[in-house]
C-alpha cells in the first residue's frame, strides 16, 4: 500500500500543521497539547462548541472550525480518541463565558475521554454540556452493544448548533438543538474496500474483490452483513430502506439529504447515489429540502458512501441556511 | 509486617516491563475485536511513567498510584486510558494517608479500582471486557484475606483470578465497546482490556514477592 506520507508517527503532527498553514485566515493550531480553534475565540458571551476524536475523518472535525461552526476541534491520533488534556485545554481556550458544548460521536473511547474532560473543565468553573451523536442505523440490537455509532450525522449537528450559538442561543437552548438534530437524523454506510491505519501498515479488515461491507462504522468497524457487490441502485435502495423505515421517514416530512463519501470514492459515483436516493425519496413523497454531497466524514482512502436523512423544520431549515465560514463548508458570508 | 511504598513502586516498574514484553501481544489480541492498538496505548502508559517515579523519591503508595492514573489518563487515549486512569486514581483515594498496607488495605486497592472502572464504563461481569478479570481477581483477594493469608498471598490469589478471567472472556459476546460491534464474530477472541489487567496484577504479586 503506498501512502503520501513520512514517518507514520509525525501524520498526525504534520496534518495539522498543513492546516495551519492552509487556513490561517480561519483558525489556529496548538500543538502539544493538539488542538485547533477558530481565530476568534473565545468569543465573549457566545456558547463554544468543541469537537473531537481520532484523526483520519477529515474534514471533520478541524475543517468545520469557523464562524457559524465549530470553535475547537480536538484530533486524536488516527483512529484513537484524543486524551482529557488536549480536550481540556482546547474547552478553556474556547469558552466565552457562556459555557461550552461538548459534540461527541458514540464510540466508547471518545465518550470515555470527553466525559473525563468535562468533569475536569466543571472542577475549573466551566460549565460544559455534552452531546452524543448516535445517527447510524445499522447497530442493531443497540441494548446489548455500546449503542448506535456517531457517524456522518455529526457534521449536520455541528452546523446547525453551530448557528444556534452563533445567533446567540444560551447553551440549554444550544444543546437542546443539537439533540433534536440527533434525534431526528439517521445515517447508514457501506465499504467497497478497507482503509490502512498509518501506523498498522496493513488493512483494518478483510474484503475480497467482489465483496461490499452493507453498514460499515467509519473506522471500518463490521455492520450488519456481507454480500456480494451489486449496481449503485441496489445498495442505495437497501441502506435507504433501513433509514426510511427506523424512524420512520413518511410522506409529506421534509428532509436534508446527505450523501457522504469515505474517502476513496469519487464524486462521480457519490452523485449515481444521490441521484438513486432521491428518486427513492421522492416516490415516497418524501420531500428533499436541502441537500449535501461530498467527502465530509471520511475513513482515511476507504472506498464506500454512507446516506444521512435529517427531517427539517422550519427552525433546522433557517439554522442550515445561516452562514457558515469554515475550511470544508462555507456560506452566506 | 505489610507492604509500603516500595511494594506500590517496585510494582509500577514491573508493570512497565511486562507491558512492554507483551506489547506485540496486546495489539495482536485488539486487531480481531478492536482497533488494534491497545499494547501501542499502554506502553506508551507506562513508558512515561517511570521516568516520573523518580520525582516522587519520598512518595506513599497513594501519590504513586495517583500518578500512575494522571499519567495514563494522560498519555493513553482510546478507552483504555479513562478506564485505567479512574482506577488508580480510586485505588490512590482507598490508601490515602496509609504507610503500611496490610491485606485488608491491598483488598481496598482492587476493589476500589475495579468499582472505579466500573463507574466510567459501566460495564458488568460477563460483558467481555477488563472487569471479567477485575471482579474474579478483587472477590479472590477478598476471600484470601479473610481466611488469613498473608499479603503476597492475596496478590498472588488475585492474579491468579485475573488471569482464569482473561481466559474465560474468549467465548464471550461482547456488550461494551467497539467489539460489541462484531456480535458473535467477537467469540473465541480473549479480551485485551481482560489480558492487560490480568498481566498488571500478576506484577502485583512478583513485586510483593520480590
Amino acid at each position: 500500500m503506498k501512502k503520501l506520507i513520512n514517518d507514520p508517527q509525525h501524520v498526525l503532527d504534520e496534518a495539522i500543521a498543513g492546516v495551519a498553514a492552509a487556513h490561517s485566515d480561519i483558525l489556529t493550531v496548538s500543538h502539544d497539547p493538539n488542538y485547533i480553534v477558530r481565530n476568534s475565540a473565545p468569543v465573549s458571551g457566545k456558547v463554544a462548541l468543541v469537537s473531537g476524536g481520532g484523526s483520519g475523518h477529515e474534514p471533520l472535525h478541524g475543517g468545520f472550525v469557523g464562524f457559524g461552526m465549530l470553535d475547537a476541534a480536538v484530533p486524536g491520533p488516527v483512529f484513537t480518541s484524543p486524551t482529557p488534556d488536549p480536550i481540556l485545554a482546547a474547552t478553556k481556550a474556547v469558552d466565552g463565558g457562556a459555557g461550552v458544548l461538548h459534540i461527541v460521536k458514540n464510540y466508547t473511547g471518545d465518550v470515555l475521554n470527553f466525559e473525563t474532560a468535562a468533569e475536569l473543565a466543571e472542577a475549573d468553573g466551566i460549565t460544559v454540556r455534552s452531546v452524543v451523536i448516535n445517527d447510524d442505523v445499522a447497530v442493531k440490537d443497540s441494548l446489548y452493544t455500546a449503542g448506535r455509532r456517531g457517524v456522518a450525522g455529526t457534521v449536520l449537528v455541528e452546523k446547525i448548533a453551530g448557528a444556534a450559538a452563533q445567533r446567540g442561543d444560551d447553551l440549554e437552548a444550544v444543546a437542546a438543538v443539537a439533540e433534536k438534530v440527533n434525534a431526528q437524523m439517521r445515517s447508514m454506510g457501506v465499504a467497497l474496500s478497507p482503509c490502512i491505519v498509518p501506523h498498522a501498515g496493513e488493512p483494518s479488515f478483510e474484503l475480497a474483490d467482489d465483496e461490499i461491507e452493507i453498514g460499515i462504522g467509519i473506522h471500518g468497524e463490521p455492520g450488519r452483513e456481507r454480500i456480494k457487490l451489486e449496481p449503485a441502485d441496489r445498495i442505495v435502495d437497501r441502506i435507504l430502506g433501513h433509514i426510511v423505515e427506523d424512524i420512520p421517514y413518511v410522506s409529506g416530512d421534509k428532509v436534508l439529504l446527505f450523501v457522504n463519501g469515505m474517502g476513496g470514492t469519487p464524486l462521480v459515483e457519490l452523485y449515481i447515489a444521490f441521484r438513486r436516493a432521491a428518486e427513492a425519496l421522492a416516490g415516497q413523497g418524501i420531500e428533499v429540502t436541502r441537500t449535501l454531497v461530498g467527502n465530509y466524514v471520511t475513513s482515511l482512502e476507504m472506498q464506500g458512501f454512507s446516506i444521512t436523512l435529517l427531517k427539517l423544520d422550519d427552525e433546522l431549515t433557517e439554522l442550515w441556511d445561516a452562514p457558515v465560514h469554515t475550511s470544508a463548508l462555507r456560506w452566506g458570508r | 509486617m505489610g507492604l509500603t511504598s516500595e511494594w506500590a513502586r517496585a510494582w509500577v516498574a514491573l508493570s512497565a516491563k511486562v507491558i512492554a514484553e507483551n506489547r506485540v501481544e496486546l495489539t495482536a489480541l485488539d486487531r480481531p475485536i478492536g482497533d488494534g492498538d491497545h499494547g501501542e496505548n499502554m506502553n506508551r502508559g507506562f513508558t512515561a511513567v517511570v521516568p516520573k517515579l523518580d520525582s516522587l523519591a519520598e512518595g506513599s503508595a497513594a501519590d504513586i498510584l495517583k500518578l500512575v492514573a494522571m499519567t495514563l489518563i494522560s498519555t493513553v487515549g482510546g478507552a483504555a486510558g479513562p478506564l485505567y486512569g479512574t482506577g488508580y486514581l480510586k485505588a490512590a483515594g482507598a490508601v490515602a494517608g496509609q504507610d503500611e498496607l496490610d491485606g485488608a488495605s491491598l483488598v481496598a486497592i482492587l476493589a476500589a479500582a475495579r468499582d472505579g472502572i466500573v463507574l466510567r464504563g459501566k460495564a458488568l461481569v460477563g460483558e467481555k471486557t477488563m472487569i471479567d478479570a477485575w471482579t474474579p481477581a478483587v472477590d479472590a483477594a477478598a476471600e484470601a484475606h479473610a481466611a488469613g493469608k498473608s499479603e503476597l498471598e492475596i496478590l498472588q490469589a488475585a492474579a491468579s483470578a485475573a488471569e482464569a478471567g482473561a481466559v474465560a472472556t474468549e467465548p464471550l459476546i461482547a456488550r461494551k465497546g467497539r467489539a460489541s460491534y462484531l456480535g458473535e464474530r467477537a467469540i473465541g477472541h480473549r479480551d485485551p482490556g481482560a489480558q492487560s489487567t490480568a498481566l498488571l496484577l500478576r506484577a502485583a504479586a512478583d513485586a510483593a514477592a520480590a
